[in-house]
């Protein structure tokens, strides 16, 4: 049993790593043999070395983008569950409210962030507030389902108990939407980053503050398609790293809940 | 019978209920249950079984009648000598806690002493064979053994009046045969010496026979009561009456109760159809 999972987990490890490496090796060879001028397709090695030179620079933005991102998560986090609580008590509220949160998701940032930019003096702030417009709305909806997602028969115990609303809420309704909070913290934490690049994008930060999207920015401008690689490539690896960050939290939490929690990637 | 009539735990008068919807899930049902009885409600699916224990546990209020618990209507419901333990067709534990919190949970809804609450807790997962299960998770017990946990976070509260909703339905058979059995034990009072009095909800003639000194047959919805079918056969019941005559003779007698009634909505469907 233990030996089948390991191997299924190296499966999972050793298969994209294969993929990747048979990529990289085509890419590498392709570039080569046609001569393919690095202002167009820089080939891996080239990114590699655009990453080790530019290294400084690259973390340095990282770190712009990173505060914004995780300043937006947090934010995100703590209103979108504050919202959801609130859902959660009254069907009235949000009946009337929900709309708008749908609205405020299916609005293109893209299309909102210069406004927000004009409102908004501080530049950092306006950031953040972009990314969190994109990364609350997976929170509110998803705490809210699971706030509502209880076993009716436990219901029906605690109602028998004569439990009141609160007990009700932190011994049923909060367990019961752990799951479903951290389902909703996976999507948000990714799109709080996109939401980081994509109103960098607009609001075209100066060289002070200048995060990921702006090298990104510049390195187009500039032809430099290297460093345009290389920063795309940390953007990435730094999106799948705060992924995994919330797949290891949600998994410390809720490790002894449910059945489903036994192998979470068998599922997805 | 000489002895003095026990006290009435449960009285319905006349109870019906009719859903929001217009469904009519109770036609005016009256029923009593003394103290110390195991009555079991035998009825087919979605009769309303459920919907009148869901009464008596005054967790539906029902549209139409009165229902008093010792004489009294349901405001002392909860307080000493008048408590109510409910269990249900599923397991409804919570999966996120240790079996020993789950059957914790009455206790800690009104805050007893975590104390006296553990060695309460303790006792009842003895008392239902759970003793060495206290810190698994409900999802490393089995079907049966997580029932067991349930009906342990009902007993946990020392309840006076227990109402059991088809805890065994979704069992199989051997398993259900003998949680059926050990059940008769803990209503004679193993481990405490004091009788229960329970209200078992089944659909299983055999199972409603083999349990209860007196069987209340409904008809399918809206529900009404058929008849009863006393089954005053002594306790502690061996396996072997499962296999006796005498056995047999009382699951005859609730079956006909049930196939007459069937027969009888048959032809009135049938003169409906005519007009």
């Amino acid at each position: 049993m233990s030996d089948l999972r390991r191997s299924a987990r190296l499966l999972r490890v050793a298969a994209p790593a294969g993929v990747a490496l048979v990529v990289l090796a085509l890419w590498q060879l392709l570039v080569v043999a046609y001569d393919v001028p690095k202002y167009i397709v820089p080939s891996p090695l080239v990114v590699l070395h655009a990453l080790v030179d530019d290294w400084a620079l690259l973390t340095r933005s990282l770190a712009v983008t990173l505060r914004i991102t995780l300043a937006a998560f947090a934010l995100a986090v703590l209103a979108g569950t504050l919202v959801a609580f609130l859902f959660a008590q009254s069907r009235w509220l949000e009946a009337s409210l929900f709309p708008y949160a749908v609205i405020l998701q299916v609005t293109p940032i893209v299309a909102v962030a210069p406004l927000i930019i004009i409102w908004v003096r501080d530049t950092q702030a306006a950031l953040v507030l972009c990314a969190v417009i994109v990364a609350i709305f997976p929170v509110i909806s998803n705490t809210t389902l699971g706030l509502r997602s209880v076993d009716p028969g436990l219901l029906d115990l605690m109602r028998m108990y004569k439990a009141s609303r609160w007990q009700i809420l932190w011994r049923l309704r909060v367990p019961s939407a752990a799951p479903y909070f951290f389902a909703g913290l996976r999507i948000s934490v990714g799109l709080a980053l996109i939401g980081a690049v994509v109103a960098e994008f607009v609001a075209g930060t100066g060289a002070a503050g200048a995060g990921l999207a702006y090298q990104i920015l510049q390195a187009g401008l500039q032809l430099n398609v290297p460093l345009l690689f290389a920063a795309l490539i940390v953007l990435t690896l730094t999106g799948v790293g705060l992924f995994a960050a919330m797949v290891l939290l949600s998994n410390a939490v809720l490790r002894n809940w449910h059945e489903s929690m036994l192998a979470p990637s068998n599922e997805e | 019978m000489i002895r003095a009539a026990p006290r009435a735990v449960v009285h319905l008068d006349r109870v019906t209920k009719t859903y929001a919807s217009g469904t009519r899930a109770l036609e005016p049902v009256s029923l009593t249950v003394a103290e110390g009885e195991l009555v079991t409600l035998l009825g087919p699916s979605g009769c309303g079984k459920s919907t009148l224990l869901g009464i008596v546990a005054a967790l539906t209020a029902p549209s139409t009648g009165a229902v008093r618990w010792w004489g009294e209507g349901p405001e002392r419901i909860g307080a000493a000598g008048h408590r109510l333990a409910m269990v249900f067709q599923s397991a409804t534990l919570m999966p996120w806690a240790r079996v020993a919190s789950n059957v914790c949970l009455p206790l800690d809804l009104v805050g007893m002493p975590r104390a006296e609450a553990t060695r309460a807790v303790q006792e009842a997962l003895a008392r239902v064979g759970l003793a060495g299960f206290a810190s698994s998770y409900p999802r490393e017990l089995s079907g049966g053994m997580q029932m067991r946990a349930s009906i342990a976070r009902a007993l946990v509260t020392e309840p006076d009046l227990l109402l059991m909703d088809e805890p065994f339905g979704a069992l199989d058979e051997i398993t259900r045969a003998r949680l059926d059995a050990e059940l008769l034990g803990l209503w004679a009072g193993r481990g405490t010496g004091k009788r229960l009095t329970i209200v078992f909800v089944t659909h299983s003639i055999y199972e409603a026979v083999y349990l209860s000194q007196r069987v209340v047959v409904l008809s399918a919805r809206p529900g009404r009561v058929l008849g009863e079918v006393a089954v005053d056969e002594p306790y502690p019941r061996s396996d072997a009456f499962r296999v006796s005559q005498r056995f047999a003779d009382r699951a005859r007698a609730v079956q006909e109760l049930l196939v007459e009634a069937a027969a009888g909505a048959a032809e009135a469907a049938g003169t409906d159809a005519l007009r």
